[in-house]
């Protein structure tokens, strides 16, 4: 635990604190960090507390998004088939490309933690920016790719219309439509969701770019862009399963 | 009084009697136990109540107190728990030469269909000393066959085979209630289960006019054409029937499963679904084309085919490898 | 040693929490801990209000076995809402959200808990849920029971199951914030000195329960999302007949909603412990053991949750195994009872409100687990499962164990928090109602499950009605227990005594800073030498209710 405890001044309120001007001024000095909060001893404190609570925010996504995972298994034992013959629909070329779009995003993210650390202003929006880019086009690849779901009439709902069959290494199997829906119905809720969670990202990362052109992160003060980077990373490690699970495992048997 | 306020449910099964006599092992630890932590409780906090000059003793704790309170505890649940899973598996186990009696629900009745053809609504007649069993199933939501004199609960739900057994034992009009909520009338959905002498039952069973059940099915089954497939002398398109029921089926995936009565419902519905080696999967779907009770009567028969049961597949209510269901939804 | 703040002998008017600013917007745009708790206070008893409006309702509507008081539709969406309202926002959120958020950084040493801002935003995640709850409400409600059962949710069901969905899924994600906020607090701002082996039990259980929020409520969110989509999209996820499966719902849902229990009686646990040991003086019997059995209760109430389905069409097997692991849960609830109950050992008991609310727990939380534990037998389960039994289990757990710990909590830490004390005589008289009321409630509820009454029934067989009879009664006697001390407590705000810094003489960080605390708690880092409740150690007030009018 952190020895040195001082009351630390209310010099860096939060926006819509009210009590900052009644608290007593004491010397302090951290006093001159502006992003340090009243609550908190000292800088080394603020950031050990973001860190933790950010890796605890990813441990609920991961559980968020455990349930979908969970459900998707099951129903792939259950109707194997069906999935297979699903997961043969999809477009493994798109799928593939955005699945290195997004190492790539992860790549840039940890190169902007780099700038950050390097207190280098420029190169850090530009990797920012990079990130966000890159998401972006992820996003638009995703859009075409529901493009051609609706076209294939492969999205559930009234229009659903499934004649393909599952190619067993040439011997074709047909399966039952309402299973194929199933495996859909999953599809577009787990990547829905996962797209939701880089949308967010997207939003994030263009924030931070402003907030780092404008110089609000320094060499000593960084952590908003630790935390955002952890949570790109784990929306890329999401993908990362979803990609062979959706695309991939099927292929072949 | 007991019309008034009853504090004790019927006995009207065989199970009920072994349900009871766990249930009151349980009041007697569990009476004992309140009365320990209350007396406890109420002993100790009048000796050691606050007195002037006398101050509390500060006590960490004791080990071998934790261990014995935790480990003696433990030993007792652990009876609960294999008296507990005794009773359980002989509920989930119907014997092999049960009466079936199929039941639908629906919101919110009861649809009961014997073998032998009778059909009653929230009506349930069976005769003392025979083992039945219940193949239920629900045309929409999730309901519960519950008759508390039994002691015999079974959720009823939609796209699949639940079973319950019993032996009824009491001669009576007993309660059927519906247990899980299901919607509006819930508290409606409920019923009589008619216990007779099997003279009795003998009776009422010979007023019915319609045709047993199986006959149903195989009208049915020559009705929507299964029969120019599925022939006697296996040379038709799909498998011979015959003998099928209870027995393994060898899977064009290779998987080896055993035809009960979800697979058989499975078949009817979902053909593609489990493929048996050697054919192709050229049988339409019959999902949406028959009723509940068409499939009740088509699996009646497929039955009949295989009489008397030769293995013991029907000795659970969901067989491990009962195909209807996601498999692994059993064994987490 | 412990050094007591002491108070001036003149009360100066000195600034504190409460009269830190008094506009409207000094109490919404806050970030202390303090009153965010109050914010929480207010608003979780608006609720309970509600919730303990409609539990009225059911008990007239089954005075009589016909259903004559309000429609069947009616009564549906009354004993849902009861249920919804209940268990989303009251009792997962009150003792963490209340007395929690007031205690914990006190009960640390913290000036704020690490996100404050976070914080406000999870109060206004709870309100925002709890009002679009009250829109669906008055929208026609819903109507599928509080646990949402597929099919019935997404294709049964014609009420607003999306917007109640979406409220209890804002709901929980004010209760995932509430638990990061506790588990990062209680990591990374312990004064210097409070080591993990003095920290209060109220820490501990707040803790463990705050594991279970930020690992089961995401579950329960996603599942929501799920039905939510099945209904609008008409996708099959649970729709056997689109090839999905209405159990992986069951499972899905009771993989939290399991451990939800557990967040609602392990506070409340935390607080019976810190009761305990102030009104005997001593420290809690077996401290280690008692912290440990939370976070073993927090760890095994996720392996158990499948012993709600015993009948649902699970495997034989697969109930076994569920069986066996529900026993192992019994086991840390166990050693909690035995080692409050030798706390008492050799104390020097005073039987002060707080005290009589813990007696009751015991008791009242050693019927609910010993009847857990008949329910955890599955021969026994599948005749009592779904039946009044199963209801009168569940609220000797959550209203004889969560709400009685969280009044004795409430009055316990009310001398902190507004710095007056509570009538005396009428908190006793109060709690007296609550007791006797709640067993004449609840207890009828038993032989009525065994009998075979189902729960959720609008209208029952006739034989019934004299054990309702006695039920209804029991709950017009348990709502005087509960309207009393939300007057007298009022009251007590202008007319109370003063309190003064610790009345009880308790142990604890939070009464080592003035009543009502600073704004940042303490005026001082507080730096901790001294174990847990070394009551051997604090002067024991001469009067313990001396301000009080006995």
């Amino acid at each position: 635990m952190h020895d040195s405890r001082a009351t630390t001044s209310a010099g860096s309120t939060p926006v819509g604190s009210t009590h900052g001007s009644t608290q007593v001024m004491t010397a302090d000095h951290e006093a001159h960090n502006p992003a340090l909060l009243h609550h908190f001893a000292d800088a080394q404190q603020q950031k050990n507390a973001a860190s933790l609570g950010m890796w605890l925010f990813l441990v609920t996504e991961i559980m968020f998004f455990g349930g979908m995972f969970c459900a998707y298994l099951i129903y792939r034992l259950a109707h194997f088939n069906a999935f297979a013959a699903g997961s043969q629909q999809l477009n493994i070329w798109m799928g593939g490309v955005n699945t290195a779009v997004l190492i790539v995003s992860s790549v840039t993210v940890v190169l902007a933690v780099k700038a950050a650390e390097a207190g280098k202003r420029k190169l850090l929006t530009g990797y920012l920016v990079v990130t966000v880019l890159l998401g972006m086009t992820f996003l638009v690849i995703k859009g075409f790719e529901y493009a051609e779901k609706f076209e294939k009439h492969h999205v559930p709902g009234p229009t659903f219309n499934f004649t393909e069959k599952f190619d067993d290494n040439g011997k074709q199997i047909p399966v039952n439509p309402k299973e194929a829906e199933l495996f859909f119905s999953l599809y577009f809720a787990m990547t829905g969701m996962h797209a939701l969670h880089m949308i967010i990202g997207c939003g994030l990362f263009s924030t931070l770019a402003v907030l780092a052109w404008k110089g609000h992160y320094t060499t000593n003060y960084f952590t908003p862009i630790e935390n955002a980077g952890l949570y790109w990373h784990l929306v890329d490690i999401i993908w990362i399963y979803l990609f062979p699970l959706l695309y991939l495992i099927s292929r072949h048997t | 009084m007991s019309k008034y306020l009853p504090l004790w449910p019927d006995q009207a099964s065989t199970m009920a009697s072994q349900v009871d006599a766990l249930y009151i092992y349980l009041l007697f630890i569990a009476g004992v136990m309140t009365a320990l932590i209350f007396i406890a409780v109420a002993v100790l906090a009048i000796k050691y109540r606050r007195q002037p000059g006398r101050e509390a003793v500060q006590i960490e704790g004791s080990l071998p107190l934790e261990i014995s309170w935790s480990v003696i505890p433990f030993f007792v649940m652990l009876t609960f728990f294999i008296w507990g899973g005794v009773i359980y598996f002989k509920e989930r186990t119907p014997p092999a030469d049960s009466t079936e009696v199929y039941v639908v629900a629906k919101q919110w009745m009861w649809k009961i269909e014997h073998m032998e053809g009778q059909r009653e609504i929230n009506e349930l007649h069976v005769p003392t000393g025979q083992d039945v069993k219940l193949i239920m199933t629900s045309q929409d939501v999730i309901h519960s066959f519950f008759v508390p004199a039994f002691r015999l609960k079974q959720d009823v739900l939609p796209g699949r085979y639940t079973t319950l057994w019993f032996k009824a034992t009491k001669p009576g009009r007993y309660h059927l209630f519906c247990a899980e909520y299901c919607g509006t009338n819930h508290s409606g959905m409920g019923g009589d289960i008619i216990v007779m002498d099997p003279q009795d039952y003998a009776m009422w069973a010979a007023g019915g006019t319609s045709a047993p059940l199986q006959e149903t099915g195989k009208e049915l089954f020559a009705a929507f054409g299964c029969s120019t497939c599925h022939r006697s002398d296996a040379e038709g398109r799909g498998p011979s029937l015959q003998g099928v029921y209870n027995s393994p089926v060898v899977l064009e995936d290779g998987r080896t499963v055993t035809a009960d009565e979800n697979y058989v419902r499975e078949s009817i519905l979902d053909p593609t679904a489990k493929i048996v080696k050697g054919f192709k999967p050229v049988m339409p779907a019959f999902q949406g084309i028959v009723s509940e009770e068409q499939l009740n009567a088509l699996v009646a028969y497929v039955k009949s085919l295989a009489q008397p049961p030769t293995g013991t597949a029907g000795l659970q209510n969901q067989p491990a490898a009962s195909p209807a269901q996601p498999q692994n939804m059993q064994v987490q | 040693m412990a050094t007591t703040t002491v108070i001036p002998a003149t009360p100066a008017p000195k600034l504190n929490y409460l009269n830190n600013g008094h506009t409207l917007k000094s109490w919404l745009l806050t970030t202390d801990h303090k009153r965010i708790a109050l914010l929480y206070l207010v608003s979780v008893t608006a609720m309970f209000m509600l919730g303990g409006f409609f539990a009225m309702l059911i008990r007239l509507e089954l005075l009589t076995p016909q259903g004559d008081l309000m429609q069947a539709d009616t009564y549906n969406k009354v004993f849902t809402m009861h249920g919804m309202i209940m268990v989303f926002f009251f009792l997962v959120p009150v003792v963490p959200a209340v007395l929690g958020n007031f205690l914990v950084p006190l009960m640390v040493g913290a000036k704020d808990l690490a996100f404050p801002r976070i914080n406000l935003l999870s109060w206004y995640l709870y309100v925002a849920g709890g009002l679009l709850f009250l829109h669906c409400m008055l929208n026609g409600g819903v109507d599928t029971g509080w646990t949402f059962y597929t099919p019935y949710s997404t294709v049964g069901s014609n009420t607003n199951v999306i917007e109640a969905g979406l409220a209890i899924f804002l709901a929980g994600f004010s209760s995932i914030f509430t638990g990061l906020n506790f588990i990062v607090t209680v990591h990374r701002m312990r004064a210097p000195g409070l080591t993990w082996g003095r920290l209060p039990l109220f820490i501990w259980s707040n803790y463990a329960t705050a594991l279970v929020m930020i690992l089961g409520t995401p579950v329960l969110a996603i599942t929501i999302v799920l039905v939510a989509v099945e209904r609008s999209f008409h996708l099959g996820i649970f729709d056997p007949n689109l090839g999905g499966d209405p159990l992986l719902f069951q499972h899905l849902f009771w993989f939290y909603s399991h451990p939800a229990v557990y967040i609602m009686i392990l506070p409340s646990m935390g607080v019976i412990s810190e009761v305990i040991a102030c009104f005997t003086r001593k420290r809690v019997f077996g401290y280690k053991f008692v912290a440990l059995s939370s976070v073993a209760i927090a760890v095994f109430g996720f392996l158990v949750w499948a012993h709600h389905m015993f009948v649902a069409g699970i495997s034989l097997y697969a109930a076994l195994v569920f069986s066996f692991l529900s026993f192992s849960v019994g086991v840390p609830s166990a050693v909690k009872v035995f080692n409050w109950t030798a706390t008492l050992y050799k104390g020097s008991i005073t039987y002060a409100t707080p005290m009589l609310y813990a007696f009751g727990f015991i008791g009242l939380f050693t019927i609910g687990g010993l009847t857990g534990l008949m329910l955890a037998t599955i021969g026994i389960n599948v005749h009592v499962t779904d039946t009044y039994f199963v209801i009168a289990h569940f609220h000797y757990i959550m209203v004889g164990g969560a709400l009685m710990g969280y009044l004795g909590g409430l009055h316990f830490w009310w001398p902190k928090i507004t710095g007056r004390m509570y009538p005396e005589a009428w908190a006793k008289l109060s709690a007296m109602f609550v007791f006797f009321g709640f067993n004449l409630t609840f207890f009828p509820q038993f032989i009525l499950g065994y009998l075979g009454m189902p729960r959720r029934y609008w209208q029952y067989p006739p034989e019934f009605q004299v054990l309702n009879v006695l039920s209804t009664a029991g709950a017009s006697v348990l709502a005087v227990g509960y309207l009393l001390p939300m007057i007298y407590l009022l009251w007590s705000l202008r007319y109370g005594p003063i309190a003064g810094d610790n009345p009880w003489g308790a142990a604890g960080l939070e009464w080592k800073t003035t009543s009502p605390p600073p704004t940042f708690n303490f005026d001082e880092t507080p730096v901790v030498t001294w174990e847990a409740y070394n009551y051997d150690e604090i002067p024991e007030p001469k009067e313990l209710e001396a301000p009080v009018a006995r």
